[in-house]
């Protein structure tokens, strides 16, 4: 595994030398005036790549795709992934390949590690954020994770799509008290054995478990901000991580030899009462599995005393795309208030709006006030602190060594 | 040039077209296992990408979970195939069990398997068949039966897809065989049925179904799609650890993919080569135990064993596929109660634009992939009666190949070749990568119905003054219309069932009905699931009902018009 990290950045000059001519499409910036990208997209299939292990989700993709079909003549098709690293994949495929335009690839959900591999591998279209109107109403100032991606600059490669918040659902019905820690988590998980667990790293909901154990555990979580700099500080950094699991596991369900694919496929256990507490990113998770009677009534949110990791959730174009005007129409209906109330819908989806409530007009705001609250949702002020998510290259360790500990 | 002509190239033209993506993913998967991939940097051939494979922390157990799995999964169906066969010859049960193995074999692996998953999960319908009223159970027990340490699970999905299919194959053979014969005089020197039916039948059975045997075992070892939804996920067995490295963002990894697909190969192989000794070995021994001359009694143990393990194992298949059809009608089904606590349409309704699309890619591919398999397979079995040849057991080996070869093994190397053509992504490449598969099916289903006609039909129309054409079109065709819609209809199944094909061929932009059951299954919601897996089970069903209906009406409708004339 250590060698496969030495060799990436190698690999990735070699590329970029190699394929000068992939180089210079990536570097153009979209300078376009709106009118005229809108005018070229019409007409265009756009294929989004998104991540498609969610049912609501999903409908909701569909509904955005009806609405740029009316709007704007654009025909969207969502690619369904089970993990997005198939998509950058796909895309390093096509250029090593020779095919820097007409790519299969035109939009993908994205963040965090195959953000950074994609921006580090110049396969990015862009930047191209200040060409969408709908841009300008994102709050960047209290929700900075929608500049810096894991600590890794967007530089305008993404637009910001939605925000996320680790939180724990839980059924009311069997569990009293709730855990505020992760020490806590242990202790509660001895005693109620088979209960608990998480979903198998990579899914990024079990790799932001891992994640959110070694802040809270690390000797001084100031380095995680950082890229790794050795083996011996991830090894010291991480120590306390692979202590806790150690502990942890046999008192997880199926004894910690075996983990559910996916959050949904976690939540699906909690639902069929094989185990009673679930992972989300979505703090209205809860209320609208209920909505959509995929939890029972008694499910419940809960957080983390000392704050849970949270991040932000973007889009990206591949620099081989084959519509990328008609992709830049979606990434900016995807960030118009329409859109981002339709999605922070309990009984839609239930992501947060990466939108500041203070730049849009009364009529926008007034659809982020209707929306239902949910009755398993907690208010802002009790979802707790947000931690920041780590630079990427402790993810990329962290996910390799628990492979290599527990994938046995 | 001549019609003729033409058709004496079709042979040629048909192995070369689905050999060569064959070949050419071979070759793109075995030079970048040995570091040879220049784009990606690779110019010299080292040890790197195998010294790394084999540092892979998970890879034993990988081993060991695609070895248990794709043996075990082999013996049991060959096992149940032979003794059932042996048991039951020429029984009701046996015509009774032939008339169910159809529709099973023509089930997609996904929607088999999504349906056991549900029926043998610790929450499933089993057990909430009898919670808690019987055991006690208000909450499930923590065991693992499904994704369990030691794939049993797929084991057991793998035994309910490749029973049908031996069993039809051997009983398809059995014609070919004079097995009534052979047993009449075993019979008459004294043995009891089922002694009869192994020292005599079998082993002039086994040798014609030699090739889907290992074709079974080629394809345990190195499935995919069930896998992903009964087997253990950390680690895979290989070949979904083989598919995780070769989507690894990080792109050294393609090379460790690229040795695990080698190494793919290179298990099947061997675990080929491991069957044939045991073969030898189990054929040195058995003339030895034929030549003991142990007459054996009747066989009623044996015949009621087998009897009822297969019919598990059909009722298993149903209630899996039962299960699903329900759940896509369900909105509320919790664990214990038995039976949904509320139906709705809602799933169906909030799919119904993307069912339509993906229903579309679905039929569109099938139809396609089975229509050009079937032409390709009639011109070329037309050519053999016109030349007078007849295919060697050589030449079917090369239309075997694609069916031992493991799909991980060389699609990743063909999807370089797709992309470097310019055709990845499109129709083409996506009906093309399911012929490879279909072809050979649809071969087997046709080849022997084809050969058995009676030669002096033709040649009495061709005294008549038809012409070889005319004959082919006006005699042949009308008379093997209903093998060959059959034939059809198992290339369709065929396609169907294709799920990395799909995804590679397809570029991503082709959704089917078996890629989206796959997907969704990770996804956990089972409402949506039971959707997909029952359209993904019923299109290939109606398929079958299609081709069996269909010459009964064209039939009907020729009588009419000629008592008319």
């Amino acid at each position: 595994m250590r060698r496969r990290i030495a060799l990436l950045p190698l690999l990735a000059a070699a590329l970029a030398t190699s394929l000068g001519l992939a180089g210079k499409d990536a570097a153009a910036a979209e300078q376009r005036p709106w009118a005229e990208i809108a005018d070229a997209a019409n007409g265009q299939t756009v294929y989004w790549n998104a991540w498609g292990g969610d049912e609501r989700i999903n409908a909701y993709i569909a509904w955005v795709g009806e609405r740029v079909w009316d709007d704007y003549g654009v025909m969207l098709r969502h690619v369904k992934l089970a993990d997005t690293a198939d998509a950058v994949s796909r895309v390093l495929a096509e250029r090593a390949a020779g095919k820097t335009a007409d790519g299969s690839i035109d939009l993908i959900w994205i963040n965090g590690e195959n953000f950074a591999t994609m921006k580090d591998n110049a396969l990015l279209y862009g930047p191209f954020t200040e060409a969408l109107p709908n841009f300008q109403l994102v709050d960047f100032e209290d929700k900075p994770s929608t500049l810096v991606d894991f600590t890794v600059p967007t530089e305008g490669l993404e637009a910001p799509w939605g925000m996320a918040k680790l939180n724990f659902i839980y059924d009311s019905a069997r569990v009293a008290e709730t855990p505020g820690s992760i020490p806590a988590l242990l202790d509660w998980a001895r005693a109620n054995p088979g209960r608990f667990t998480y979903p198998t790293p990579p899914d990024f909901l079990g790799s932001t478990f891992l994640k959110q154990v070694l802040i809270e555990l690390a000797p001084d979580p100031a380095f995680l901000q950082q890229a790794v700099v050795d083996d011996s500080q991830v090894e010291q950094v991480a120590r306390p991580l692979w202590e806790f699991l150690d502990a942890l596991h046999p008192h997880l369900w199926r004894g910690g030899e075996t983990f559910p694919a996916s959050g949904p496929a976690q939540r699906q256990l909690l639902d069929d009462g094989e185990v009673d507490i679930t992972l989300s990113f979505y703090p209205s998770e809860a209320s609208s599995a209920i909505a959509n009677g995929l939890l029972p009534e008694t499910a419940r949110t809960f957080v983390l005393d000392r704050g849970t990791i949270g991040n932000t959730h973007f889009v990206a174009i591949p620099f081989n795309a084959s519509a990328a005007e008609g992709a830049l129409v979606v990434a900016n209906f995807l960030m118009s208030a329409e859109a981002q109330a339709e999605k922070q819908n309990p009984e839609v989806w239930g992501d947060d709006t990466v939108l500041a409530m203070a730049k849009l007009d009364p009529a926008e705001r007034k659809r982020f006030e209707d929306l239902p609250a949910g009755v398993a949702t907690l208010a802002p002020e009790d979802l707790g602190p947000t931690l920041l998510e780590p630079h990427p290259s402790w993810m990329v360790r962290i996910e390799a060594e628990w492979q290599r500990r527990y994938a046995r | 040039m001549t019609r003729r002509d033409l058709l004496a190239y079709l042979p040629g033209a048909t192995l070369l077209l689905f050999l060569t993506p064959v070949a050419a993913g071979l070759i793109g998967t075995w030079l970048p296992a040995f570091g040879y991939f220049p784009t990606l940097g690779g110019h010299s051939f080292t040890l790197e990408p195998w010294v790394m494979l084999f540092d892979h922390p998970g890879l034993r157990e990988s081993l060991r979970l695609t070895l248990v799995s794709g043996l075990l999964a082999t013996v049991i169906s060959f096992s149940l195939t032979v003794f059932f066969l042996a048991a039951c010859h020429g029984g009701r049960i046996t015509l009774a069990i032939r008339g169910l193995m159809a529709p099973l074999l023509a089930v997609p692996h996904a929607a088999m398997a999504l349906g056991l998953a549900f029926l043998i999960a610790p929450s499933g319908w089993l057990v909430r068949l009898v919670s808690p009223w019987a055991t006690g159970w208000d909450l499930p027990p923590d065991v693992a039966t499904v994704q369990d340490p030691n794939a049993l699970a797929l084991t057991l999905g793998l035994v309910m897809k490749e029973l049908p299919f031996l069993l039809l194959m051997t009983l398809a053979a059995l014609e070919h065989s004079r097995a009534e014969e052979r047993l009449a005089i075993a019979r008459s020197l004294g043995y009891g049925p089922v002694m009869a039916w192994l020292k005599t039948v079998l082993p002039a059975v086994y040798r014609r179904i030699r090739l889907p045997v290992y074709a079974v075992l080629a394809y345990s070892l190195s499935v995919v799609d069930m896998a992903l939804i009964l087997a253990p996920l950390s680690p895979p067995p290989l070949a979904v650890q083989v598919l995780r490295w070769f989507n690894d963002p990080d792109l050294t990894m393609r090379f460790v993919a690229a040795a695990g697909a080698v190494l793919q190969l290179l298990l099947v192989v061997g675990a080929i080569a491991l069957w044939r000794l045991g073969e030898i070995l189990v054929a040195r021994l058995g003339r030895l135990w034929i030549a003991g001359g142990r007459r054996g009694g009747k066989g009623r143990v044996l015949r009621a064993a087998t009897t009822a393990l297969v019919q598990l194992l059909v009722a298993m298949a149903a209630a899996g596929l039962l299960a699903m059809a329900l759940w896509s009608v369900t909105r509320r089904w919790r664990y214990p109660d038995a039976l949904p606590s509320v139906f709705s349409t809602d799933i169906w309704a909030r799919q119904g634009h993307d069912l339509l699309w993906i229903t579309g890619t679905t039929l569109i591919s099938g139809l396609a992939a089975a229509f050009i398999a079937v032409a390709l397979v009639l011109g070329c079995l037309e050519n053999e009666k016109r030349r007078g040849l007849t295919i060697s057991t050589r030449a079917l080996w090369l239309l075997y190949v694609p069916l031992l070869v493991p799909q991980v093994a060389f699609l990743f190397g063909s999807q370089v070749l797709s992309i470097q053509i310019g055709i990845d992504g499109t129709w083409v490449a996506l009906v093309w990568s399911h012929l490879l598969f279909v072809l050979p099916y649809v071969f087997l289903s046709l080849a022997d119905h084809y050969r058995a006609l009676d030669e002096r039909y033709s040649r009495t129309a061709l005294c008549l003054g038809a012409s070889p054409n005319r004959v082919f079109w006006r005699v042949k065709l009308p008379m093997l219309l209903r093998p060959v819609l059959f034939a059809a209809a198992v290339g369709f199944a065929v396609s169907v069932t294709q799920y990395l094909p799909t995804l590679f061929a397809g570029a991503g932009r082709f959704v089917t009905l078996t890629t989206e059951a796959v997907s969704l299954s990770a996804g956990g919601d089972r409402r949506v699931m039971g959707v997909f897996a029952f359209l993904q089970a019923a299109l290939p069903l109606i398929a079958f009902a299609a081709a069996l209906a269909l010459p009964r009406r064209l039939a009907r409708t020729r009588i009419l018009r000629e008592q008319r004339a």
